[in-house]
């Protein structure tokens, strides 16, 4: 994770209110607008995000790191966004899973995943299309063993992760510019 | 133009534009004016009494608006939170408060309420709320529990039973036992699982005192039923002044089923206090308060003849019921587990005894499955043990065994009667996609080499579709299980639907829309399902037990029908011919023999505006309709895994899962099999990765979070191999059976067998679950297993 830290440095700032309630003004820009707020030094990323925010396709699903529900990225890289501190974001431009569709066009991985089924309830999604989208552009043409290993941040108890391999499939595939045919409306889905 | 068809179409599913695009709108993304936050003090004992509660420092915490207690609630009149379903005329029933008043039973129980202007404040001040506790000696395992002298979880149990109950001839099947050619047993835990839906509970309450109106939003699968428990029978207000909202929902697998304190709590909090109470639970809070799943402790033994016929089954079951009784728990390690224990099999002779137990640890109910993948589990385990005892192929034996397709419907001796099925043709079609002699072809090489591999079969039923309310009754649920729907046209032809039935992942947004365009001839588009508001819906029982399309869209299906008869009215009357000389094709009444038509769009515009109208009719175009089912649905079918085993390290790799399953017919195969896949992942996590621990002493929770409790990662898993075969139910108007819960009863026995198959040779012929690579590894070595907790 390489994020630039300005200004303050929130260990201290921590350990200097007793881990009260000192508070920051930072500037973010979030999906290509910035913000001037201000925030307690523990208030995490990912509080900043929905709380302050209020864009709540960011969710969160753990207390301990391990869910990835809540993956963001943090100057292009993906971040889980419950591990950082809001004012570590100070200055960087984050992208949610809101601000992923570009001029009304969904991202291939969004269109991946819903052509190819790779969600139910939806709340581990917006976490998992952005850590693909991490993944695609370090490796545009993964083979099934990498996708699931770059996955292992995130937690889907949904899907069984069959659907989302396939979903991160087709978007990479749309992304070389190769032509996708989605499974056909009428075609036989039996043995995949 | 013909109409297109959409049954049987993996039609891209309606919801997925919010999901994919984070417009999804979960409870805990909701924001109402003046919302405050709700942080639950919980207790960290497994078993104390509460001397008292000092709430003043809480109190003065700055954004803090209350603190308060169980006694506060108690002392304004809030009930205990009733349980469901009631085994027995005997099943005790100790009081479960929303906050605990004298006891804390497990830990995780809530003693006190903090709510404050911000989460941080609440969370911060519960920390100065002071409980004097008296620790008490605590258990937290069923069988301990019942044994002389063990710690009292309540007064009113002793000996911490609930109940005892039985099903099946007891002499019957002792005599069938006595006089068997081979009897095979097992004694064995199916171990406590935390069901983990990614999105954590949340509740929010919002009283209006204006309208003296109490709004609560919660991520449940069962709206109205939360909204019945919490007006009639806990907070006592009139039913028609509070309005249940689950919004979107992330996940269940059963453990949104219940009625939860935290919603009472918010609800009755937000009366106090007239603003609305948020409280989202931290996941640590998930895995001590979301009810949690299985924790039977089982002796089984399974008779044959000769010729490897199962002569008869004898179960002995204690079921882990927890603290208190949670919403339907006496029923699921009962009735939705005995009755299943036939299974696939023909087996004249079954008794099964089952005794449940309170302990201090979280409540135990329904996850996925529920019951039936316990009872697959006994029946799957022993016939496939027996297959290596006796030394015949397991495929073999289940042939010799299955119930036959020509002898449906079939009375099992567990009261169950099966509508339908083709237990071996699902068992054929499976070890022909595996190619099943060559799969033991290169088994039997592999091991040459040093490597073991080996091959699992689990063949499962379950029953589902819950439930004909009579039957219901019989066995003593305390609701009625059948379905509603609301069909509303609308004058321009725009259809909304209104279910009952919850979506929580399950897609009914698209199945059910698919449903209403096929029969009205409609696009899809023109469809919107309406879901999880009692303002909105007709009284429905929600979703769970694989139920929602067998009744849910059964439902659907009559209120379509009533549409239907209706319109044909009015077509009629405006072309002026009877009624039996039109047929209903593509979305238009035709008059037969002609090019007369008159389509859907207009009318619905006529019955709208029925200028032109038949006298005897009224105007509009809307119908309601509740589905009873006649009988369960009895969904099956026959899964098989390959696994590799680490002779080094213990370490299980699961090679290839392949599945074929009958959930009858099939409206949308990609949601079908999307639903195979998540059930079939939880299974495998059963039988692998995951397991509850709870300290024996201290009764503390050791596995509390992510950290301690392995749910399936993606590189878990490999991608799986999912067939389909079709037998229409032939007692619903859709043929469908349900299709949620098929993977989780059948992967954990399936994942099971294949791991002992690799290891029999080694003399291992039972393993404790999860099957982690340390107890594995001290399995192949002969040293004992019990006690390597995972
Ligand atoms: S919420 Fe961030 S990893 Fe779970
Ligand atoms: S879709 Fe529900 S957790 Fe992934």
């Amino acid at each position: 994770m390489k994020v630039r830290v300005r200004k303050v440095n929130p260990v201290k700032a921590l350990f200097k209110t007793g881990g009260g309630v000192m508070r920051h003004t930072i500037q973010v820009t979030v999906n290509g607008q910035t913000h001037q707020v201000e925030v307690e030094s523990r208030m995490l990323l990912v509080e900043l995000i929905r709380d302050v925010l209020g864009l709540t396709g960011t969710h969160v699903g753990c207390d301990t790191s391990q869910c990835g529900a809540c993956t963001v990225h943090v100057n292009g890289e993906a971040v889980k966004s419950c591990t950082m501190f809001a004012v570590q974001a100070d200055g960087c431009e984050i992208t949610t899973i809101e601000g992923l569709a570009q001029d009304g066009q969904l991202h291939p991985l969004q269109e991946g995943f819903w052509q190819e089924h790779g969600l139910q309830c939806g709340f581990c999604t917006p976490g998992i299309i952005m850590a693909a989208a991490d993944l695609l552009k370090r490796n545009p043409n993964p083979s099934e063993d990498e996708i699931r290993h770059a996955l292992e941040g995130n937690y889907c108890r949904c899907t069984g992760y069959h659907n989302i391999v396939r979903a991160i499939q087709y978007a990479a595939a749309r992304m070389r510019g190769e032509a996708v045919v989605p499974r056909g409306e009428a075609a036989p889905t039996g043995a995949s | 133009m013909e109409a297109r068809s959409y049954i049987g179409v993996p039609v891209r599913r309606v919801e997925d534009r919010r999901f994919v695009t984070g417009q999804g709108r979960y409870t805990d993304d909701i924001v109402l004016p003046g919302m405050l936050y709700a942080w639950i003090v919980r207790s960290p004992h497994a078993h104390a009494r509460i001397r008292a509660i000092h709430t003043e420092k809480a109190r003065q915490h700055p954004g803090v608006v209350a603190v308060f207690t169980g006694k506060d609630m108690l002392d304004d009149g809030v009930g205990s939170l009733p349980t469901g379903w009631q085994i027995g005329s005997d099943m005790k029933e100790p009081p479960h408060y929303a906050l605990a008043v004298d006891k804390v039973r497990y830990v995780g129980d809530g003693v006190a309420v903090v709510i404050a202007e911000t989460k941080a404040a609440a969370r911060d001040a519960a920390d100065l709320v002071e409980v004097d506790y008296e620790e008490l000696p605590a258990v937290v395992d069923a069988a301990e529990a019942l044994k002389e002298g063990a710690p009292l979880v309540h007064d009113e149990a002793p000996g911490n039973l609930c109940y005892v109950w039985e099903l099946g001839d007891r002499e019957a099947t002792d005599r069938a036992l006595a006089t068997a050619h081979h009897i095979t047993k097992l004694e064995f835990v199916n171990q406590r699982l935390i069901p983990n839906a990614i999105e954590p509970r949340s509740a929010i309450g919002h009283y209006d005192p204006g309208r003296d109106e109490l709004t609560l939003y919660t991520s449940s699968q069962n709206p109205h039923l939360i909204r019945l428990l919490l007006s009639a029978f806990v907070l006592k207000v009139p039913e028609h002044k509070v309005r249940v909202i689950s919004p979107d929902v992330g996940g269940g697998f059963g453990s949104k089923i219940f009625h939860y304190p935290e919603e009472v709590i918010c609800a009755w909090s937000s009366r106090k206090l007239g603003r609305p109470v948020k409280w989202t639970a931290a996941r640590s809070e998930s895995f001590m308060s979301d009810a949690h799943g299985r924790d039977h402790i089982t002796t089984a033994e399974m008779g044959f003849d000769r010729d490897g016929r199962i002569v008869g089954l004898r179960v002995r079951t204690i079921a882990n019921l927890g603290a208190y009784l949670s919403t339907f728990a006496p029923g699921v390690p009962t009735w939705l587990y005995g009755t299943l224990l036939a299974g696939q099999y023909k087996t004249p002779h079954i008794h099964v005894e089952v005794k449940g137990v309170f302990t201090n640890t979280t409540p135990v109910d329904a996850y996925r499955g529920a019951g039936r993948p316990e009872a697959t589990y006994v029946v799957e385990r022993l016939v496939d043990l027996a297959a290596h005892e006796m030394g015949i192929d397991p495929a073999e034996l289940r042939r010799r065994n299955f119930i036959q397709p020509d002898e449906f419907p079939y009375q099992t001796p567990v009261v169950l009667q099966y509508d339908s099925g083709n237990y071996e043709g699902a068992l054929n079609k499976v070890l022909e996609m595996a190619d099943y002699e060559k799969l033991r072809a290169e088994q039997k090489r592999a091991r040459e080499e040093g490597r073991l591999i080996g091959i699992g079969l689990s063949c499962y039923i379950e029953a589902c579709g819950l439930a004909p309310s009579k039957v219901a009754g019989a066995i003593g649920v305390r609701a009625g299980l059948y379905e509603s729907a609301a069909i509303r046209v609308m004058p321009t032809g725009k259809v909304q639907v209104f279910t009952g039935t919850h979506s929580h992942g399950q897609g009914h947004e698209t199945t059910f829309a698919q449903i209403v365009a096929h029969e009205l001839g409609i696009p899809l588009e023109d469809v919107e399902v309406v879901h999880g508001d009692t303002a909105e819906i007709p009284f429905g029982m929600g979703t769970y037990g694989s139920r929602s399309l067998a009744t849910g869209g059964s439902a659907i299906y009559r209120a379509l029908e009533k549409i239907k008869a209706k319109a044909r009215k009015i077509a009629a009357h405006k072309l002026e011919v009877a009624e039996e000389d039109l047929e209903f094709r593509n979305g238009q009444f035709i008059v037969k023999g002609t090019d007369r038509a008159i389509g859907f769009g207009d009318i619905a515009l006529t019955a709208y505006v029925p200028h032109d109208y038949p006298d005897d009719l009224e105007p509009g175009l809307e119908e309601n309709a509740f589905y009873d089912p006649a009988n369960f649905t009895f969904p099956f079918g026959a899964h098989l895994s390959v696994v590799e085993v680490d002779p080094d390290t213990g370490k299980v790799k699961l090679l290839r899962y392949l599945a074929v399953d009958d959930v009858g017919r099939i409206i949308n195969p990609m949601i079908v099999e999307g639903q195979i896949h998540g059930g079939v992942a939880q299974g495998v996590g059963q039988a692998l990765l995951e397991g509850a621990v709870y300290d024996r002493s201290s009764g503390q929770l050791l596995t509390g979070s992510f950290l301690d409790y392995a749910l399936p990662r993606a590189d878990d898993l490999p991608s799986f191999e999912v067939g389909h075969q079709e037998t229409p139910c032939p007692h619903n108007p859709l043929g469908a059976k349900g299709a949620g819960e098929a993977g989780t009863i059948a992967a954990t026995a399936c994942v099971v067998n294949a791991v002992i198959d690799a290891l029999y040779h080694l003399g291992v012929r039972d393993l404790p679950m999860p099957l982690t690579p340390e107890r594995v590894w001290r399995a192949m070595r002969g040293l004992p297993t019990d006690g390597a907790a995972s």
